[in-house]
């Protein structure tokens, strides 16, 4: 325990260093991006309506599940397994966890402690549910792509089937009680106070320590280290001694832990009824994932964007630019799919994927 | 160095087993009807957990729905499989060329939209052959619809699995836009009905099985099933296509255009997703498409169909009328307190256990090498010499 804690704390002293020591050498870049910074920051600050924090606001409650699903499709994908069953991973996590809600609301449990409750059972579930892709795909050598797609087909009808079962309908419905309407002082800092703390839920933050978590393990441990090289070139890290197919089955479960847990957040965050879809949230993230090119970092960027995008329709009529247009609102639902294509066209060329995905390892083949 | 002995092929290890020279067409059909006995199997397991009582007459209603009602429910069936065998001949084309064509769901609803607009508008053309065209122009917009992908891939480097969702999601879309433009019922909120006249014609098949949808489309898929199988293993075009699905580079070392051989091959398979959308709108039994945000089911069976048929056009024939069958069964489900989900379940993991093809592909071989011992020693009118390998019948292999 001391040890792992001594090991993070010297590599957030090493990140913090090269933090400082770019600055240094990066000059003129680093300044540019400051300088936009804060002069975004005081146009946000005087451009200071109820639209712009709705629009922020909606944006955070897409893109937070998109991208702790598409930081979940890294783990695996940078470990060398293709996982496109990320949306039937989503939809058992966010079933069971629902189905969890379901039960306890009402019965005199406190509403944070349920939706904790049901965002961990979740993401177990999703857990649980790809340890069946990574036995197909790592001990079986199976195409990982029809493994996925089996998946994707089986949670689905494993959900209605079950639902249907339970309570006769195919749809869960539960209360609301989640979302946080002020935090004390914090809610009363300009501009950041409004976004990321008046009307959040928990998710958000568990969202924000996930994307830096997951950025420490992969870029500052040893584990990152490993699960890149095993997705990068097996036979190398099985020759430097890895065992491939234990870090392979690392990264597909940690991939649906925290599948099942952007699972539960979207649902929560955006629907009081569950009706066994996620609405191709995990076909969307695995999208961010790569025109993220498989970097933590990079798939932020890209998950506000599409959050933004997907959402743009909910906001059309506050929008006087937009709403003077008259566009049917199935236009704007395009949007983020049509973005996908073209940011897609233009990056894909010198794609950066995990040179093993999608490769199952044999370890009797040089 | 062991010595191989195809006599006792339960002792063999697994890479020992994929190197014997056993007909491979054998071994595959063999595991693909492991596959799909494991998964009736666990649909099995989940209707025993569920409610015991009633789960052996369940799964005999699956295996028997088809016949259930004689002639009209398996009329059914071939109305069922139609636009099964298609979607899973788009999927399986693509395959051979090495794609992975998941944009059935937009292709399908593309071509079903043209075909409904054309069923509807141009009323001018005569009977005879305006669900000719209405067919016709259902292939066309497939084609269109998964150009797009098939562009991006060869000239972008898109990745194809990811282009053809994002399409998915654009066409339907863009189907209920262009829908409330055109033909569009505002009282159910659904496509206006496809006059009679402009439907799949029923060429008598509805006497013989009576009361059932049955049409055209069935003899259709087949005769389409047949020129895939011509397109891939008897001419050029095929053969590249398959040299491009093998190894990309390879084949454009050996002078093919890889590129131009990629938007071919998802042409292909978008018209055939594309007349799947024709057949199903334009069935006797009379489709709507509902203005609802959700993915047309059929796309997402198709690649099922495809995989289980293992992308052989013959193949995909058998394992489209086998989906249809048991979904037939399924709507008949409901009787022992079921609900018909429990079809896609079971085909779910059918496909499942058919990625698992190493342990089926290893037990298949070893059941072909069994069977071929005891029919030899049936032919020779030997009497079994190997009464120590009785035993290791049920023996697993490692």
């Amino acid at each position: 325990m001391k040890k792992i804690i001594n090991n993070l704390f010297k590599s957030c002293k090493a990140l913090l260093n090269k933090l400082f020591t770019k600055i240094k050498t990066a000059k003129k870049k680093t300044l540019l991006i400051t300088i936009i910074a804060i002069l975004i920051f005081i146009s946000v600050w005087l451009w200071d309506n109820p639209t712009f924090y709705f629009l922020t606001r909606i944006t955070l409650y897409s893109s937070i599940p998109l991208m702790v699903v598409a930081l979940g499709g890294m783990f695996s994908e940078r470990s060398g397994v293709v996982n496109i069953a990320l949306e039937g991973m989503m939809l058992m996590g966010a079933f069971v966890g629902l189905f969890i809600m379901y039960i306890l609301q009402g019965k005199g449990y406190n509403g944070q402690h349920i939706f904790l409750l049901s965002i961990f059972i979740g993401g177990i579930v999703g857990a649980v549910y790809a340890i069946l892709h990574a036995y197909a795909s790592i001990n079986m050598k199976a195409n990982q792509i029809i493994s996925g797609t089996a998946l994707n087909l089986f949670a689905p009808a494993l959900a209605i089937f079950l639902a249907r079962f339970f309570t006769g309908t195919q749809q869960l419905n539960f209360s609301d009680p989640f979302r946080i309407k002020r935090m004390g002082f914090l809610s009363d800092i300009p501009v950041i106070g409004k976004i990321l703390f008046t009307n959040v839920y928990l998710s958000t933050y568990i969202g924000i320590v996930i994307l830096l978590v997951s950025a420490i393990i992969l870029y500052r441990t040893r584990f990152g280290l490993r699960l890149r090289a095993c997705g990068e070139h097996p036979q190398a890290a099985d020759a430097a001694g890895v065992n491939v197919y234990k870090i392979r089955y690392a990264g597909v479960i940690i991939s649906g832990f925290l599948a099942g847990i952007g699972g539960v957040v979207l649902i929560v965050a955006t629907t009081t009824t569950f009706n066994a879809n996620v609405s191709g949230y995990g076909f969307l993230a695995l999208a961010v994932l790569i025109s993220g090119q498989w970097r933590p970092g990079r798939v932020v960027i890209v998950a506000l964007l599409f959050g933004f995008l997907l959402k743009i329709s909910d906001a059309v009529t506050l929008i006087p630019l937009l709403d003077n247009l008259r566009l049917p609102s199935n236009v704007y639902s395009m949007l983020p799919y049509i973005a996908t294509l073209f940011v897609l066209a233009f990056t894909s060329k010198k794609s950066q994927a995990p040179r093993a995905a999608g490769e199952p390892y044999d370890a009797g083949k040089r | 160095m062991r010595k191989i002995d195809k006599d006792k092929p339960l002792k063999l290890t697994t890479s020992e087993l994929l190197a014997l020279d056993v007909s491979k067409a054998k071994v595959s059909i063999l595991s693909s009807l492991l596959s799909i006995f494991m998964g009736l199997v666990l649909g099995m397991i989940i209707m025993l957990i569920v409610k015991p009582e009633s789960s052996f007459g369940g799964l005999a209603t699956i295996l028997t729905g088809g016949f259930q009602d004689g002639a009209q429910s398996f009329g059914n069936v071939l109305h069922y499989s139609t636009p099964l065998i298609l979607a899973g001949l788009s999927v399986g084309f693509a395959f051979k060329a090495g794609l992975f064509n998941i944009g059935g769901a937009g292709q399908i609803v593309v071509g079903g939209f043209v075909a409904i607009y054309i069923g509807v508008k141009w009323t001018w053309l005569p009977s005879e052959i305006h669900w000719i065209v209405a067919m016709l122009g259902a292939g066309l917009a497939g084609a269109l619809w998964a150009s797009v992908p098939g562009l991006l891939k060869a000239y972008r480097n898109v990745h194809e699995v990811v282009a053809t969702i994002m399409m998915n999601y654009i066409g339907m879309y863009l189907v209920l836009i262009l829908i409330k433009g055109s033909v569009y019922n505002s009282d159910k909120n659904e496509t206006v009905s496809v006059p009679r006249a402009a439907r799949l014609p029923r060429w008598g098949l509805d006497k013989i099985f009576e009361g059932s949808y049955v049409s055209a489309g069935i003899i259709i898929a087949i005769i389409v099933s047949i020129i895939i199988y011509i397109i891939i293993f008897k001419t050029t075009l095929g053969y590249q296509l398959r040299m491009v699905g093998h190894n990309r580079h390879a084949a454009k070392y050996a002078g093919v255009n890889e590129k131009r051989n990629i938007v071919y091959s998802m042409l292909i398979a978008g018209a055939l997703a594309g007349l799947a959308g024709g057949t199903i709108y334009l069935s006797p039994a009379g489709r709507h498409i509902e203005i609802v945000s959700q993915l047309v089911s059929e796309g997402f069976d198709g690649i099922a169909v495809a995989l289980l048929g293992m992308s052989h056009p013959l193949g995909v024939l058998f394992a489209g009328f086998f989906f249809g069958y048991i979904k037939t069964g399924g709507f008949y489900m409901q009787s022992w307190g079921f609900d018909e989900e429990i079809i896609n379940i079971i085909i779910a993991s059918i496909i499942y256990f058919s990625a698992l093809a190493l342990i089926f592909r290893t037990k298949a071989t070893q059941i072909i090498l069994l069977f071929g011992k005891w029919f030899r020693n049936i032919f020779k009118k030997e009497k079994p010499k190997d009464k120590e390998n009785r035993g290791d019948l049920d023996e697993e292999d490692n």
